[in-house]
């Protein structure tokens, strides 16, 4: 699949916003951090502008930007539909909870625990746009949903925890929890590549046009010379040594990288400690954002056995 | 509404597409290129049409096939092959489509796309298996079969010309078109003669249309025994001279 660079965006910043609502939120709830302004405007404010700038870059791969409007109605039936629900639904209580926390300095707690239901079922249901779809056989697994969970919790809570630094909150009771984000996050993924190298083809050219009890089936004339729609968004592939090099590229930057940094800001006073959080912060989006490139990247659709793939 | 329809009639409008006799001669697909280009909200626009990279949108492709069949006693053969929309029972291009533009009709099964609610984002084309819908790259909303809902109703035609365009156009018979909600449809009395299929089954999207598959060739035990050639000229005179003679 045609890697978007709007929809790669888009998953991976408002994961990491939705991620780092969770992480305030719950940090606020156990007492973690210190509710205030100072902590409300370094937490909730990048969450908020993370989701916010995903949302509208989401809108930017549409033909007809001026009708998204139109996307609200269908939650009945279309997953897209829901998350667009979704999305403007947990804007409620995480601006209602931005507002006491930042501005009277109080947790309400209702509101805290109302953000993170409304953010986990946001990403849940950007996840299910794609895990909902059959004739991709690498979205249409069990652990897409739970990975993008997990490593929106890993992105959000890197930043999280560099955010809170820098407003002198003690990062010690923290580091555990972003750790504890960060591993579950990346051992997701590496159980569905896992899985993903050794799922058998759905189906093969010779099922794709009915003769698979005739023999095999090989294309010799593509209906069209030049390239058409279906081969620009279907039709990517990526070379496999490729996929190997940069799926340890986002574990680096991803999870080793940030757990480094987590490690090192432990011993080091407030400042260069909320530096290197930071630095940890920004290689956690990378890394999230080189899974994201390889999640299309690397998905195949059942449509290319008409156009030559052999199996998919 | 991109739900699927709640009590959709026993009416399934859809093709029967003969591998065996079709020749891959593209007429079907030029036919529905020039119908649907001039009848539809938007023209089926092309991109670059006389250029170095010309792409349009199509809704109908086809696509030549080898079959090899030795292992099972073939001779091998070619398959061109018709791809287009198979308006399928559980179409997910439909229940995907998050604006209510994708829908099935209730009457007579037909999948099709209101452009005016359309935003053009493409996942109804990520939920077709079989790459029935394009997106139109100067309307920028997806296109996709009609199975000519503009011809097959239309009293302004004469009723001989009230089938699809691709099937009006066949010079070989390849395609036919009915109702295969209704078992004693020519249609469907051709898909039981023939043992017609559906494609990929087990993806469950239940397609409408069905492809009769090529016929088996005869077994080299039943084919008859090769002539020896009759010889011509002079020698053939005096073949036949001699062969005349008691």
């Amino acid at each position: 699949m045609h890697p978007a660079p709007s929809i790669i965006f888009f998953t991976a910043a408002s994961g990491a916003g939705y991620g780092l609502l969770v992480f305030a939120a719950l940090a606020g709830l156990i007492g973690l951090v210190p509710v205030g302004s100072a902590s409300g405007f370094a937490l909730l404010l990048p969450a908020l502008l993370l989701v916010a700038a995903g949302l509208l870059s989401s809108a930017g791969h549409l033909g007809h930007p001026e009708r998204a409007w139109r996307a609200f109605s269908q939650w009945r039936s279309s997953w897209l539909s829901r998350e667009g629900v979704a999305a403007v639904v947990s804007f409620v209580p995480a601006l209602g909870l931005a507002w006491a926390w930042a501005l009277n300095g109080r947790l309400a707690p209702l509101l805290a625990l109302a953000t993170i239901l409304m953010a986990a079922l946001t990403v849940y249901c950007t996840a299910m746009i794609y895990a909902s779809l059959k004739p991709i056989p690498r979205w249409h697994h069990r652990l897409v949903a739970p990975v993008y969970l997990g490593l929106g919790a890993a992105s959000g809570s890197a930043v999280g925890i560099a955010a809170a630094a820098w407003t002198g909150a003690s990062v010690l009771p923290l580091a555990p929890l972003v750790a504890l984000a960060l591993l579950v996050g990346w051992g997701l993924k590496w159980r569905y590549w896992q899985s993903v190298d050794t799922q058998p083809a759905t189906a093969t050219t010779a099922d794709a046009v009915a003769l698979g009890d005739r023999g095999t089936v090989r294309l010799v004339e593509p209906p069209h010379t030049e390239r058409n729609y279906i081969l620009d968004e279907m039709g990517f592939r990526i070379a496999r040594k490729h996929g190997a090099k940069l799926r340890r590229h986002a574990l680096i930057a991803g999870l080793a990288l940030p757990l480094v940094a987590l490690a090192l800001a432990l011993l080091l006073p407030q400042v260069p400690a909320a530096l290197l959080l930071s630095i940890g912060a920004g290689l956690a989006l990378v890394g999230v954002a080189i899974e994201r490139w390889l999640f299309f990247a690397e998905a195949e659709h059942l449509v290319m056995l008409y156009y030559g793939r052999e199996s998919v | 509404m991109t739900s699927l329809p709640a009590n959709p009639s026993a009416k399934r409008l859809g093709l029967v597409i003969d591998l065996d006799t079709c020749v891959g001669c593209q007429a079907c697909v030029v036919h529905c290129k020039e119908w649907n280009t001039s009848s539809g909200a938007s023209a089926l626009s092309d991109t670059d049409p006389y250029g170095e990279a010309p792409s349009g949108a199509w809704l109908n492709r086809v696509h030549g096939f080898e079959l090899d069949d030795s292992a099972s006693g073939g001779c091998g053969s070619t398959v061109h092959f018709p791809r287009s929309c198979l308006h399928c029972e559980n179409a997910a291009c439909v229940t995907v489509c998050p604006t209510g533009a994708s829908y099935k009709r209730a009457e007579d099964g037909i999948v099709l796309v209101d452009e005016s609610k359309c935003i053009g984002c493409g996942l109804c084309a990520w939920a077709c298996p079989y790459g029935a819908r394009e997106m139109d790259r100067v309307a920028r909303v997806m296109k996709k079969c009609t199975l000519c809902v503009d011809r097959i109703y239309n009293e302004n035609l004469p009723v001989e010309e009230r089938e699809p365009a691709c099937v009006r156009t066949c010079p070989a018979r390849a395609r036919h078109f009915g109702d295969l909600g209704d078992p004693e449809s020519d249609v469907s009395l051709l898909v039981a003669e023939r043992g017609g299929v559906a494609l990929m089954p087990e993806l469950d999207y239940r397609p409408t249309n069905r492809y009769l598959p090529p016929r088996r060739p005869v077994p080299a035990a039943d084919r008859p025994a090769a002539l020896e050639p009759a010889p011509g000229g002079f020698l053939g005179w005096l073949d036949r001279l001699l062969a005349d003679q008691p």
